[in-house]
């Protein structure tokens, strides 16, 4: 990379840098999607998320969904929030907004069944977040570095080059990130299933290492009660197809995206990591849930490869997509940022690395990716329990 | 004709080709060592690079990937039909 990697952010309350400066409009419950949408429509400049959550569940599903509600409008590029309810759910616009309290971001409620219907609803919190944006214009920009930066790591739609291209120059790209002192996230337990042995050499302590064997062991016995031996194989059609035979293969390609950094910690699910550089995140390998994770973590961009093709991105959250070969770059030119297919025609790893390394800055000084030029925001929480 | 196939680790008996290979093509590794094909093998799949017995290990990233399912000869395209990962 040529220049220093500073950009100017917007700083929170608690400290945090944001590299966008969004206002959420947010349903805490699937029943109050029509009103968000239709408040999106009017005001195209909010982040809208609707999801099909927040109530109808069990007790630990239902933390995990409080959980990540919450950490998305915390995440630090979430300038402020409005929360729509419908009023008889469980997750309420007024649990998630007690939950972040002590979080100083405004934060406003809208519930349905007391505004009158859901015209009135989306009239509140129209105006709501039209005022919202208004102070977020005010907001003065404050300097971030690396430092300041959490990344999440993502693959999706994976094929056989993606461990041999974009996975290894993200993995690049992640051990100057954290030489820099930033954060990266390493998610996706099922794409570690068979791959413990390369990753445990990297875990910074028996502690981290033995966490981290807890979780994948934990991953792979489900795998196997769900599917059986169909567990050996446990990937989508799509990445059999392009020549991806185990899913021991699948996940020694998906770890080269930690880069060679020590692991520092194991965090759950949507967890905030406590350490500086490379973490661990148990999330299920779809890449939905995944995102939500790492959003919900503090995730500022997400470096994402890709070697099907995917057009996902996440609300608030730039999704930075790199293909792992060049036809797929030339066949969905409008939802790839990078090509590191450009590494079978002879460029190294590390030159693709830092290329990875100098659009994350871009990004974080302002460009726009793909996903977010495409208005792709898509929102799914992991879920254990089954659904009543 | 020579088709290039990536292999990522010296103890690797897998490698991936970057192109469609047809029987009889030569698949060349960026080492130089070169493995004939003895079948067509899609882009992006592996090629067997030395005969590989049923039951021994398939190795790719340097690490163990799966079992051959059956004896596989240098040359052969390795897939789900005769690679599995097995407790």
């Amino acid at each position: 990379m040529s220049e220093e990697f500073v950009f100017q952010g917007w700083r929170r309350a608690d400290g945090r840098i944001g590299i966008r400066n969004h206002c959420l409009v947010l349903a805490t419950v699937a029943c109050a999607a029509g009103v968000v949408r239709e408040v999106w429509r009017r005001l195209p400049n909010v982040v809208a998320v609707e999801h099909a959550h927040g109530c109808g569940r069990g007790g630990p599903d239902l933390g995990l969904q409080i959980k990540t509600l919450a950490g998305l409008v915390q995440n630090p590029n979430v300038g402020a929030a409005v929360l729509v309810g419908l009023g008889c759910e469980v997750v309420s616009a007024a649990l998630l907004k007690g939950t972040l309290a002590r979080s100083g971001k405004p934060v406003e409620t809208v519930v349905i069944q007391e505004a009158g219907g859901s015209r009135k609803a989306a009239d509140q919190a129209e105006a709501m977040a039209r005022r919202l944006l208004d102070e977020l214009e005010e907001l003065p920009r404050q300097r971030g570095t690396a430092a300041d930066l959490t990344v999440g790591l993502e693959c999706g739609g994976s094929d056989t080059f993606s461990g041999l291209t974009a996975n290894p120059a993200v993995g690049k790209a992640a051990d100057r990130l954290v030489e820099l002192g930033g954060t990266v996230i390493l998610a996706e337990t099922t794409e570690m299933i068979g791959a413990l042995g390369p990753l445990l050499k990297s875990a910074e302590s028996e502690e981290v290492a033995a966490k981290l064997k807890a979780k994948v062991e934990r991953q792979e016995a489900r795998a196997r009660e769900t599917l059986g031996p169909l567990a050996d194989a446990v990937m989508a059609p799509g990445n059999v197809e392009s020549g991806l035979t185990t899913i021991a293969e699948k996940s020694l390609g998906c770890i080269t995206k930690g880069g060679s950094s020590p692991i520092r910690e194991v965090v759950d699910y949507g967890d905030r990591p406590g350490r500086k550089g490379l973490v661990v995140m148990d999330t299920p390998g779809y890449d939905i849930e995944s995102l939500a994770g790492m959003a919900a973590a503090g995730a500022q961009a997400i470096l994402f490869t890709t070697g099907r093709g995917t057009p996902v991105g996440f609300p608030a959250v730039p999704v930075i997509k790199i293909s792992s070969n060049s036809q797929l770059f030339e066949a969905m030119p409008d939802d790839i940022d990078l090509d590191a297919g450009s590494i079978l025609a002879g460029k190294s790893i590390s030159e693709v690395g830092e290329q990875i390394l100098d659009l994350l800055l871009r990004v974080a000084r302002g460009e726009k990716t793909r996903a977010e030029i495409n208005g792709q925001a898509v929102f799914a929480i992991a879920q254990g329990g089954p659904a009543f | 004709m020579a088709v290039l196939a990536i292999r990522v680790h010296i103890r690797d008996n897998v490698a991936v080709v970057a192109a469609d290979v047809q029987a009889d093509d030569v698949v060349r590794l960026d080492d130089g060592s070169e493995v004939q094909a003895v079948e067509a093998i899609p882009r992006g799949s592996k090629v067997a690079l030395g005969p590989i017995a049923c039951g021994e290990a398939v190795i790719r990233y340097g690490e163990e990937i799966g079992r051959a399912t059956k004896d596989i000869a240098a040359g052969e395209y390795v897939h789900t039909h005769n690679l599995a990962r097995e407790r």
